[in-house]
């Protein structure tokens, strides 16, 4: 009787496994069906790189070259932003802060993985966009610049969680050792404990940047949403996941702007599966 | 044990009893963002006097509604355009027969920052602001600053209506589109706040959501008519050349629950509500009506801040 009690709870547990891996599979299945059917209308490299986005005109322009660039540009801007702020506000917690500052400062970005990204982008939309407008005295505030910085706010409570991780993770004797060779605080810092744990911190890095590619609403409240090709980060643009926020609601199941929406879905899952599989590559270089 | 059976029993009567609501007292309203308010306000009003039906009423874009009552998820679909032609084949491959019903007008205003010198356009020159050929105000008399241009994003049935009707001129082979560089925002509110901020701004939307924190411009058909403010009498009278009807779409014609809301829709409380609404009534409202006909009710509107928080909420909540 125990013996099948555990074979039943064995196959469950099993079930529930493969289920997730499964529920993966259909998914992508199905972007897949509904993405690929639009490259019947247009050719991959004038989809990829066309650089008109009409997609409810007649017939429909669909070049999505302006929104993989405004992604990019928003992500790294966001990126350059918030990977400094984080790595070392990560080194902060992780070795040089006392005990109780560290609890706070650890709930402190808790917190701020807690606020949901719409919150942010109203706050954004009411605060940042104006001050973005008059300090570069730009004809408006809704710029690729207002949007890397609200998403480097989105990006920094993952970087500084999992590279704490990775620095604190490294063995103390190394850094025992470091301080008894008599280097300073700051050397072994620099030296010693940022090298062992450069890859869990890139690690961080990849994984923060996914979440801010993926990120949608913050950015569609304050990035402007113009499909132009981006000259610089001052200006306005249209990122991918924006696109299909904003206009999902109108495609018609079945219609040329419905499957381009979904090709946009496959672009963005193979920009994100690439930033994951690189994470985790570091990851496991680690161990 | 019992607590457990009891918790079920009560889960149970409480999905029976949404689900018996469902199908025989609840009317799913869905679409233009513009006429939410419109919308909202009728199901205030029918559900205090009809307590024992439910009528539910999300935004979302004209577009959204119409492709959710073609696949059956609503059963009034809120537009501010009217449905295309691939909409109504795409209905019917799904039985589904749109039906038509106007219930209101509204003027599509053009509005600038109060600070803007320029206070009238024609067609033709926002036309051309918007596609993107005018592209600094100096060029219409104006400060020497570059254009902002704000639109709505392409589910809104105002976004469309503009297209069609101001940039294409009604002609079905002009290939005019907006500037790329033409700012999409997701709400007329958030045009309205944008513009209230943004000297070197322009922007479109129903006249509802005029407020003195922008200026509405006077536009001419031409420049040989004459300039016309977006204001009740104008658009009833035609004689200002951005107006657009508001309709409801049904599938076949309105029956039961729906055809009951409708026929309040239309009737002389609904029709006054549309008043209350800002936008305008498709009769001539009654003589104790004639207040609001007055030409300066463009200014004396419920200042848009007021709306702000409801329609962010809306908005958010509207599925996106």
């Amino acid at each position: 009787m125990r013996k099948f009690k555990e074979f039943i709870i064995e196959k469950l547990i099993l079930i529930c496994g493969l289920a997730c891996i499964f529920f993966v599979v259909l998914i992508f299945l199905f972007l897949l069906k509904e993405g690929l059917a639009v490259f019947k209308i247009e050719t991959p490299i004038k989809f990829l790189f066309g650089s008109k986005w009409y997609p409810i005109s007649e017939p429909p322009q669909l070049g999505i070259l302006p929104l993989i660039l405004g992604s990019l540009l928003v992500t790294f801007g966001a990126a350059v932003i918030s990977v400094p702020i984080g790595v070392a506000c990560a080194i902060y917690i992780a070795e040089v802060a006392p005990t109780k500052l560290k609890e706070i400062l650890k709930a402190g970005i808790e917190l701020l993985a807690a606020i949901p990204s719409v919150v942010l982008g109203f706050i954004g939309m009411v605060t940042l966009v104006p001050w973005v407008k008059n300090i570069f005295h730009l004809p408006t505030g809704l710029t690729a610049l207002s949007g890397s910085i609200m998403l480097a706010f989105m990006a920094m409570p993952t970087i500084v969680s999992i590279a704490e991780d990775a620095l604190y993770s490294v063995p103390k004797s190394y850094k025992e050792g470091a301080l008894a060779l008599g280097a300073t605080r700051w050397q072994a810092i620099w030296r010693v404990i940022l090298p062992a744990a450069s890859s869990g911190i890139l690690a961080a890095v990849m994984l923060g940047i996914g979440r801010v590619i993926g990120e949608t609403m913050a950015v569609m409240m304050i990035t402007g949403n113009a499909a132009v090709l981006p000259h610089s980060i001052l200006q306005p643009v249209r990122t991918l996941t924006a696109t299909i926020a904003a206009e999902m609601g109108e495609a018609v199941v079945g219609s040329e702007h419905y499957f381009a929406l979904f090709a946009i879905g496959i672009v963005l899952f193979v920009i994100s599966f690439a930033i994951n599989v690189t994470a985790d590559i570091f990851l496991h270089k680690r161990k | 044990m019992m607590k457990k059976l009891y918790l079920i029993t009560v889960t149970l009567l409480a999905a029976a009893a949404v689900f018996a609501g469902r199908d025989k007292n609840l009317v799913q309203i869905k679409g233009s963002d513009t006429m939410v308010n419109l919308g909202q306000a009728w199901a205030e009003k029918y559900m205090e006097q009809n307590t024992t039906d439910f009528i539910s009423v999300t935004g979302g874009g004209s577009g959204t509604g119409l492709s959710s009552l073609i696949s059956g998820t609503c059963d009034i679909a809120m537009s501010s355009r009217n449905i295309k032609n691939k909409e109504i084949e795409l209905a019917k491959k799904k039985g589904i027969n749109p039906y038509e019903i106007k219930v209101a007008l509204d003027g599509l205003a053009v509005v600038v920052h109060p600070k803007n010198p320029v206070s009238k356009l024609t067609l033709d020159q926002l036309a051309d602001i918007f596609t993107g050929k005018i592209t600094n105000w100096k060029q219409l008399g104006g400060s020497d600053s570059q254009i902002v241009i704000l639109s709505r994003e392409v589910n809104s049935g105002t976004h469309v209506y503009f297209k069609e009707h101001v940039l294409r001129r009604n002609d079905p082979a002009s290939t005019a589109e907006f500037a790329p560089s033409a700012l999409m925002l997701s709400s007329s509110q958030a045009i309205a706040d944008e513009v209230a901020g943004n000297p070197a701004a322009i922007g479109f939307y129903g006249m509802g959501y005029i407020s003195n924190k922008q200026k509405a411009l006077s536009i001419a058909k031409d420049p040989n008519s004459e300039f016309e403010v977006p204001t009740i009498e104008n658009v009833i009278s035609g004689k200002y050349p951005i107006s657009r009807p508001l309709l409801l779409y049904t599938n076949g014609e309105p029956q039961g629950l729906v055809k009951k809301f409708v026929d309040y829709a239309l009737s002389k409380e609904g029709q006054d509500i549309v008043v209350k609404t800002d936008f305008v009534p498709i009769t001539k409202p009654p003589h104790q009506n004639a207040m609001s006909l007055e030409p300066n009710v463009v200014t004396e509107y419920i200042p848009a801040s007021k709306k702000l928080w409801t329609k962010h909420i809306q908005f958010w909540c509207g599925g996106k």
